[in-house]
């Protein structure tokens, strides 16, 4: 089978769960077609708002929506979810006490050919500085639908940070899914790759196959959310290996990167930390998102350079 | 449910009521605030009488069932008048009077502006402007999605902006969407006092004729002196009204009432005047305006 396209998994689960859940509704911001929430506007045209090209009012109509008694899925491209609603979204929503999900779509290199204005170097960072917020981003279509269910669930607002395109399957159907639980993918005794999202839990993946062949043992977590960060499987791993390699689609400022320093500094760890993510003075460009992960050095081999160069102490 | 919608303009009777609950909301208000020391004075006093009427003629609410899901919502967009909120919230039996004097207080209940999680009977936090316009919206779509009460009454979203708070992008980007989604079932005010911190709103962003803007925007627009009780109620009763231009479905237009105000209204030594945004009110300022209240009707 075909990997699944991240988006129509999107689409498809929140229209099968509003089937028996008639508060979910689907709010966007002219960019339905990109995150392809067609089907549930085809299935519950009540339910279905789109408010134009006007991203703070996306944010507070979705909290009016919650603070109606409705569940709120507002998306649009990570760039604007983040950086220009963040007033909204800090908030209308979260400070409110209401539960929204926001959905931000194409983070990162994903952006691709929308280039520098669209690439969202820097979600994470502003999200993770809202208090009681819940950051996810899935790692593959199964995990996906089990983040839309949780987010559905909690008491609070989510930030799901989706990649559109397609997406292994890393999980099997029934796998069991938790916010703040990160998911050990392979164990490992010398380095642990720990990694948020698709793209980055691919590479991660493809680096501890390379690091095998070369007899380095490296351990990858899915970490899943970022907030809450899974601190006990990351601390457990991080003194049974002592060196650590966080994989990011996001700047090294204030994402996975910051969060396990933090973590590891507080907690007296003595690991050793790289960092795998674009530059924290490099602005996003233009281009395919190969060219973008290979120039901002998010790729297999940059990973597994990063890893050896801890485990051989260079 | 308490305040059923009235289908005629007011009594006189229901008029001098009114105006008892409104001098009541203004000295708890000023009583509020000079127990701190400062406030937002101006445009607190400029909402007075809009609330007395919303809070005591036309809201559907219930003090005794605050979370309700039959309830009208309220969202003080301006949420910088929460002073006047708590007042009118302690007149209609929302909250205990002396809590009032711990407004802005560490650990109080009432801060500065509006917050849904602190205090009972507010329906929104609001503070950064043009945010609470845009859940208004929400709120209103969502009422609306629940369809009219067992009684077939309309659900409705009441909120308050300011003139100032126009100025906003989002302001006018919920304008947009409220009429493209015909929230009828949504009655908003432009607290227009004419003045904003900077001072006069023609000097620090002139916003031209607001009526004219609203109208384009495609809502029912209506003007009126924001504190003449009689003249709310009947601007009040036609925005509620059916709205010729209503759909089959009967969704109409939203409607706006724009409300000529004075900023700091019932306190002379500040009356239109943007110091009064936020400003230095202590218990001799208290006296002062109490003693020029009492000259226009007796302390009771």
């Amino acid at each position: 089978m075909a990997d699944r396209e991240m988006r129509a998994v999107y689409a498809q689960t929140l229209t099968a769960l509003a089937a028996s859940d008639r508060r979910i509704c689907v709010v966007e911001a002219d960019l339905a077609r990109a995150t392809g929430t067609g089907p549930f506007a085809k299935a519950y045209p009540d339910r279905f708002f789109n408010v134009g090209v006007a991203e703070a009012n996306l944010v507070g109509v979705a909290s009016g929506l919650s603070a109606a008694g409705k569940r709120p899925f507002a998306a649009t491209f990570a760039c604007f979810a983040s950086r220009r609603a963040y007033d909204q979204f800090f908030l209308s929503a979260n400070y409110a006490g209401l539960e929204v999900v926001l959905v931000g779509t194409d983070p990162g290199v994903t952006a691709a050919f929308n280039g520098g204005t669209h690439m969202p170097l820097e979600d994470l960072a502003l999200m993770r500085a809202v208090p009681g917020l819940a950051i996810v981003e899935p790692a593959d279509p199964v995990s996906l639908e089990a983040a839309v269910k949780l987010a559905l669930e909690r008491k609070g607002c989510t930030y799901l940070r989706l990649q559109r395109k397609p997406a292994p399957e890393i999980y099997g159907a029934g796998e069991a899914f938790e916010f703040g639980k990160a998911k050990l993918l392979r164990p490992g005794k010398d380095v642990v790759l720990a990694a948020l999202g698709a793209l980055m839990v691919g590479e991660a993946r493809k680096a501890a196959d390379s690091l095998a062949a070369e007899g380095i043992d490296a351990a990858v977590v899915d970490v899943f959310t970022l907030a809450p960060l899974d601190r006990a499987v990351l601390l457990d791993l991080a003194r049974k290996t002592g060196r650590i390699v966080t994989c990011e689609n996001h700047r090294v400022t204030g994402g996975l990167g910051s969060a396990v320093a933090e973590l590891l500094a507080e907690e007296g760890v003595p690991a050793r930390l790289a960092r795998i993510g674009a530059g924290a003075d490099e602005f996003g460009e233009v281009g395919t998102q190969d060219w973008l992960a290979e120039r901002f050095r998010l790729t297999a081999p940059h990973i597994a350079a990063a890893a050896r160069r801890l485990v051989k102490g260079v | 449910m308490i305040n059923p919608s009235p289908d005629r303009p007011a009594l006189p009777a229901e008029l001098a009521d009114l105006a008892v609950r409104a001098r009541s909301i203004r000295r708890a208000c000023l009583e509020s605030i000079a127990a701190l020391g400062v406030g937002h004075v101006g445009g607190s006093m400029s909402v007075v009488e809009a609330l007395a009427v919303l809070y005591f003629r036309h809201m559907r609410l219930d003090p005794g069932d605050a979370k309700s899901p039959d309830r009208d919502r309220f969202v003080l967009s301006k949420g910088h008048a929460g002073p006047a909120l708590y007042a009118a919230l302690a007149e209609k039996g929302y909250l205990d009077r002396p809590l009032l004097l711990t407004l802005n207080k560490g650990g109080t209940s009432l801060p500065s502006h509006a917050d849904r999680q602190r205090t009972p009977g507010v329906d929104m936090s609001t503070g950064s402007l043009g945010q609470g316009f845009s859940a208004a919206c929400g709120i209103a779509l969502g009422l609306r999605m629940d369809g009219p009460r067992a009684d077939g009454t309309v659900r409705r979203c009441w909120t308050v902006i300011g003139d100032g708070e126009s100025d906003e992008g989002q302001v006018w980007e919920a304008a947009a969407f409220a009429a493209h989604y015909r929230l009828s079932n949504l009655v908003a005010f432009t607290d227009a006092n004419r003045f904003q911190i900077d001072g006069a709103t023609e000097a620090v962003m002139h916003l031209r004729d607001l009526s004219a803007k609203w109208s384009a925007f495609g809502w029912r627009t209506f003007r009126v002196d924001g504190h003449d009780l009689g003249a709310l109620d009947r601007t009040i009763l036609s925005a509620c009204s059916p709205d010729p231009e209503a759909d089959g479905e009967g969704r109409g237009r939203p409607a706006m009432i724009v409300l000529d105000t004075v900023k700091a209204k019932g306190v002379p030594a500040l009356e239109g005047k943007a110091e009064s945004h936020n400003a230095p009110f202590g218990p001799a300022d208290l006296e002062a305006a109490l003693d020029a209240m009492d000259k226009e009707a007796p302390r009771g």
